[in-house]
């Protein structure tokens, strides 16, 4: 089924928008993970119960007016789409490799503007996923936490009085909730503090990771910064602490662009006026190289220097490039290197280079 | 390098560990640093968290220097679902919700070294929720209580006392 709207654009509607910080902090994201009672966790669920966790959580969305605020809901069943579908649905963060890959009766409520993604059956049964443009931790927390509260109202959650939301994974317990930022901190990198900061991040209770999340790499001087504690911190706590300390990292990566438009403003404006060179007229582009020249071209944007693509455009970028999207655009089966000539000319095609 | 801890074997596990800023240096082979719990994220950019989390669940399969403790952890085993300890402790992650009740025992020592804490203080459902918000409301009430009571504010003090009692009676009829 490759009519898939979600899978058409690589764009969702929220990201078009502009949050704040919105020239550091690309995307805010808050998910919390929980379970109905009496229900083996997906793990060792049989056919039949992982179809009943889908069928009461959908049957939830029937008939109920506290969800006329998030507009229409569309539920997808991933048995129901293509391994291409699945495969975009990932690059574009609305769903997780692991829901994607090894989930029985797994699903996917997506709002219109694929601003929440509601996941079904993945390592939890029941995983609310909202994601906001730019710096907004409080305000995404409160949507998530206001949808947890329209499931609690017909749902008999996994609740314990002393480990609290009962997960699949220990590292989730408790709250259940992950928030996290995704920050371009190309400064940071470039005037090597980032491991100093990083290093320091991890000393408060939060973690680093690439884009993809686990173990995957920070691309392109983007880094995702998340709560590690889920047990012993209330949610409050977590959001707020999560919130300080990125206001921080923005606020570092400030005076280290300031400091490099000082400092060294030739040289800076050289890399990105090659990376800038390279985008528009490169024949063939590895994923690596192009989330790097994406990232100089990026730098070069927010910081004046270049009148070049607006922000919503390398967003987009950052996504249409992935394998996936690659392959929606310009057919499937391709090999990894007709794979870097077809990213290189939808970079050139998307700046309007050719 | 030989092991610190051991001394007989290589060291095969280096690293630093801050803590308040004071730096310091470990070399241990696996078995002590399994051991010890010493291992940790950020020595393993390619581990999964599931994998790091057996390696601080594992139990030594070779049965050899086994406490009767961890003897018995390998036989506990969820009645709900039928996932074992060690099974557990392999895949990092619970078969249900009952897993939590039936390992109990063992999850105090995981739960701090994962999170720092081992009790929920955060958001409570109001279906299954009910009675523990009406338990920490009681705490909460008793902590005032004391305060009153030190202040000399018999009165007000007396009033808490009261509603101390009627939350206490609510919970009791269920």
């Amino acid at each position: 089924m490759s009519n898939l709207r979600f899978t058409d654009s690589a764009l969702s509607e929220w990201m078009r928008g502009n949050g704040q910080d919105s020239d550091i902090v690309i995307s805010t994201r808050v998910r919390v993970a929980r379970n109905l009672q009496h229900l083996p966790f997906p793990l060792l669920a049989t056919d039949q119960q992982s179809g009943e966790v889908l069928e009461r959580l959908t049957d939830v969305l029937k008939n109920k007016d506290d969800l006329q605020d998030f507009g229409d809901l569309h539920v997808i069943k991933l048995s129901e789409i293509d391994e291409l579908d699945k495969k975009v649905l990932v690059e574009k963060h609305l769903i997780s490799p692991n829901l994607a890959n090894e989930s029985r009766n797994g699903a996917v409520i997506l709002t219109e503007d694929e601003s929440v993604s509601i996941m079904i059956n993945e390592e939890d049964h029941l995983r609310i996923q909202c994601l906001y443009p730019g710096f907004q931790v409080r305000e995404a927390w409160a949507r998530a936490t206001a949808l947890d509260d329209v499931f609690e109202s017909e749902i008999d959650y996994a609740f314990d009085d002393k480990r609290g939301y009962l997960t699949s994974c220990p590292t989730n317990v408790g709250t259940g909730l992950r928030a996290s930022v995704m920050m371009h901190l190309p400064a940071l990198v470039m005037t090597q503090q980032i491991n100093r900061i990083l290093s320091a991040v991890s000393q408060v209770g939060l973690t680093v990771r690439g884009i993809y999340g686990e173990g995957s790499e920070a691309l392109g001087n983007l880094f995702q910064i998340s709560n590690q504690i889920t047990l012993g911190q209330t949610e409050s706590e977590i959001i707020e602490n999560l919130h300080s300390v990125a206001l921080q990292i923005i606020e570092h990566e400030k005076n280290a662009r300031a400091r490099l438009l000082g400092e060294s403003k030739l040289r800076i404006t050289d890399r990105v006026m090659r990376s800038y060179g390279i985008l528009s007229y490169a024949a063939v582009m590895d994923s690596k190289e192009a989330a790097q020249r994406l990232s100089d071209v990026r730098l070069g944007v927010d910081l004046g220097l270049l009148e070049g693509p607006e922000i919503p455009v390398m967003n987009e970028l950052n996504v249409k490039t992935q394998p996936g999207f690659l392959q929606k655009t310009y057919g499937e089966g391709m090999t990894p290197s007709e794979r870097d000539m077809y990213r290189a000319k939808l970079i050139r095609e998307t700046l309007g280079t050719h | 390098m030989l092991c610190q801890e051991c001394g007989k074997r290589p060291a095969t596990l280096h690293f630093t560990k801050i803590v308040n800023g004071e730096k310091t240096e470990f070399h241990f082979c696996e078995t002590c640093a399994r051991e010890k719990g010493e291992l940790i994220p950020g020595t393993s950019n390619g581990f999964s968290i599931h994998s790091l989390l057996s390696g601080l669940l594992d139990l030594d399969p070779s049965g050899k220097g086994q406490s009767p403790g961890a003897k018995m952890a390998q036989t506990l085993q969820c009645e709900e679902c039928g996932m074992t300890y060690s099974q557990f402790s392999k895949l990092g992650r619970f078969g249900c919700s009952s897993c939590y009740k039936y390992f109990s025992d063992r999850l105090d020592p995981l739960f701090k070294r994962v999170h720092g804490g081992t009790s929920h203080v955060g958001k409570v459902p109001k279906r299954t929720g009910g009675r523990i918000q009406i338990k920490r409301q009681i705490d909460d009430l008793k902590k005032e209580l004391q305060i009153r009571i030190v202040q000399e504010e018999f009165e007000t003090a007396a009033e808490i006392r009261d509603q101390i009692r009627e939350l206490e009676r609510n919970m009791a009829q269920g």
